[in-house]
């Protein structure tokens, strides 16, 4: 199936609203599990871009921007690999294949875009000299742009000219040795997201918990929901014993008091969460 | 403070709940301009802008706000909620004629920037996220969109939520969020919210990370004639589930702080599948 002009133009806003999303980091639509369902809904194969979505959102779990530092790029690797696998009838293990390179050049794009917003900034400074509130607002919300379309000008392109045969004769050059190799890989290629939320949140006299998690993980079947709520209770009872946090003005027992009621209503907000 | 100045001059300028709903829709759109000169300078003076308006009158008085507010910032984004507060909040006083220096504006902005990040990356990018995503990836894997869909609701909500009360919190309670956080809240926060997630993380490590070694260790028959083969995979298991993901997991962290980039690792665990299972020694 070639993709039909409503599916391009679909796909078009949907790398838009990826693409902007990546670098907004706030409503997440250029998370695999986001992006790659609203593709798989538009090619009219929700299932294939939901489980794509979902495996490629787990490899990419720990892909975060901190400060500076700049992540692989999800949003085009999600719409790439999406339109790929479904428009030539792929697995997900050529999914991942596909996507994983294709997070890198979109890396590369994403720190491109983001240098050249300084011009933006730049022309704010100047509308800022002349108290032209509206071209400040529009250079930020312009500068949107160009993230939008470095996601969304490869994807155009990309539905315009992909079709069943070229994605299968293209993927027919790897080797069979080397997807069975990407397959197994793939298992096991989210630890480098894992490491990257470590090595974030991991002080060291915290680690401790990590490995409990790890180890009860290993000998019951409790799913996530059960994990997040005894995760939430031991931080709760560690802030409420730990010693550190009593404050120091009062006598012993009064701040064991008021210590009591204190975090409680804190760590309340964060079970919500 | 406000309140007294409101109580002196009945003409006093005052920001409306409007001009704060504003602002928290811009606010979701602070990272628009992201740039690598002055990250989110351009982004909070976006922010800012219908409080400058409401506030100041005079051509100079908005250029000299405009331009305060187009200076380096970065925090996490949707914890920028309690500094635009803060912000308007000591703008609205000043406004009101009150002796504040927009050197001092500022630099509150600077100091409040590093807690606030320090906090709050390990909020949304180690807790929240990672917990809401793998729970919807884990629901996605099984092809139902419902998956999807709690992930960017239950994300979404959340992060609503911290900007809109953030903002609100900053914005009511003004400089005395400086008093609050001279004490250990923001700490326990985020040692709570570290441990959480670590616990979690720990379990996604087993759980979630797929290694299996097939090489046969020893064939033995077993009692009812059938030949019993144990793999190394098999004696890891019994020894302790996951524990190849996790040496693999801890091997990265090291690999990363010497900072190695996370996609030159991510190809080389290619490679290593590649080679692995071309050797057998990887299924």
């Amino acid at each position: 199936m070639a993709l039909s002009v409503i599916q391009i133009i679909l796909i078009f806003i949907i790398s838009c609203i990826s693409g902007m999303g990546s670098v907004l980091d706030s409503f997440q639509t250029h998370r695999p599990l986001i992006a790659c369902t609203l593709i798989g809904l538009v090619l009219g194969d929700l299932k294939t871009g939901v489980i794509l979505g979902g495996t490629l959102e787990l490899i990419a779990l720990g892909w975060m921007n901190i400060g500076a530092a700049q992540s692989p790029d999800s949003a085009l690797a999600s719409i790439i690999s999406t339109i790929l696998v479904i428009v030539g009838h792929q697995s997900i293990a050529a999914g991942i294949a596909i996507a994983l390179p294709v997070a890198a050049a979109g890396q590369v794009l994403t720190v491109f875009a983001r240098t050249i917003t300084v011009a933006f900034q730049h022309a704010a400074d100047k509308y800022a000299e002349d108290v032209n509130f509206r071209a400040i607002d529009i250079c930020h919300v312009a500068a949107l742009a160009i993230q939008a379309l470095r996601v969304a000008i490869p994807a155009l392109l990309i539905s315009i000219f992909v079709n069943p045969a070229g994605v299968i004769a293209l993927l027919a050059l790897i080797p069979t040795s080397v997807t069975t190799g990407l397959t197994v890989a793939s298992g096991f290629i989210v630890v480098v997201g894992y490491a990257m939320v470590l090595n974030m949140m991991g002080v060291k006299y915290l680690m401790p918990f990590f490995y409990v998690g790890f180890v009860i993980a290993g000998f019951t079947t409790f799913n996530l929901v059960a994990f997040g709520i005894i995760g939430a209770v031991i931080a709760i009872v560690y802030i409420q014993l730990n010693p550190k946090f009593y404050t120091s003005k009062f006598g012993r027992e009064s701040n064991a008091m008021a210590t009591s009621s204190g975090p409680n209503t804190e760590l309340d907000d964060e079970l919500d969460d | 403070m406000i309140k007294e100045n409101n109580n002196e001059k009945q003409i006093s300028k005052k920001l409306t709940k409007g001009d704060r709903v504003n602002m928290f829709i811009r606010s979701n759109l602070q990272q628009a301009s992201y740039n690598y000169e002055r990250i989110h300078a351009l982004g909070f003076c976006f922010d800012m802008i219908p409080a400058i308006k409401r506030l100041y009158t005079t051509k100079e008085e908005r250029r000299a706000a405009l331009k305060r507010h187009l200076v380096f910032f970065n925090v996490t984004p949707a914890l920028t909620g309690p500094i635009l507060g803060i912000t308007a909040a000591m703008e609205e006083t000043k406004a009101n004629g009150a002796a504040i220096e927009g050197s001092s504006i500022n630099s509150l902005k600077v100091g409040l920037m590093g807690p606030l990040a320090g906090v709050g990356d390990p909020i949304m990018w180690g807790t929240l996220r990672p917990i809401t995503a793998a729970l919807g990836a884990s629901i996605a894997l099984t092809g139902n969109v419902m998956g999807a869909i709690l992930f960017f609701v239950s994300f979404n909500a959340v992060r609503l939520a911290l900007l809109w009360f953030g903002l609100e919190y900053g914005y009511e309670k003004g400089l005395d969020v400086v008093k609050d956080l001279a004490g250990n809240a923001l700490q326990k926060l985020t040692e709570g919210a570290s441990i959480l997630g670590l616990f979690v993380m720990g379990a996604l490590v087993s759980k979630w990370t797929t290694i299996n070694v097939p090489l046969i260790v020893s064939k033995t028959p077993g009692p009812n004639g059938k030949v019993v083969i144990t793999t190394v995979q098999n004696i890891l298991d019994q020894l302790l589930p996951g524990i190849l993901a996790l040496g693999l997991t801890l091997l990265m962290c090291k690999l990363l702080k010497k900072k190695i980039s996370p996609i030159v690792l991510i190809f080389m665990l290619f490679a290593v599948g590649i080679i692995g299972s071309m050797l057998g020694i990887l299924k």
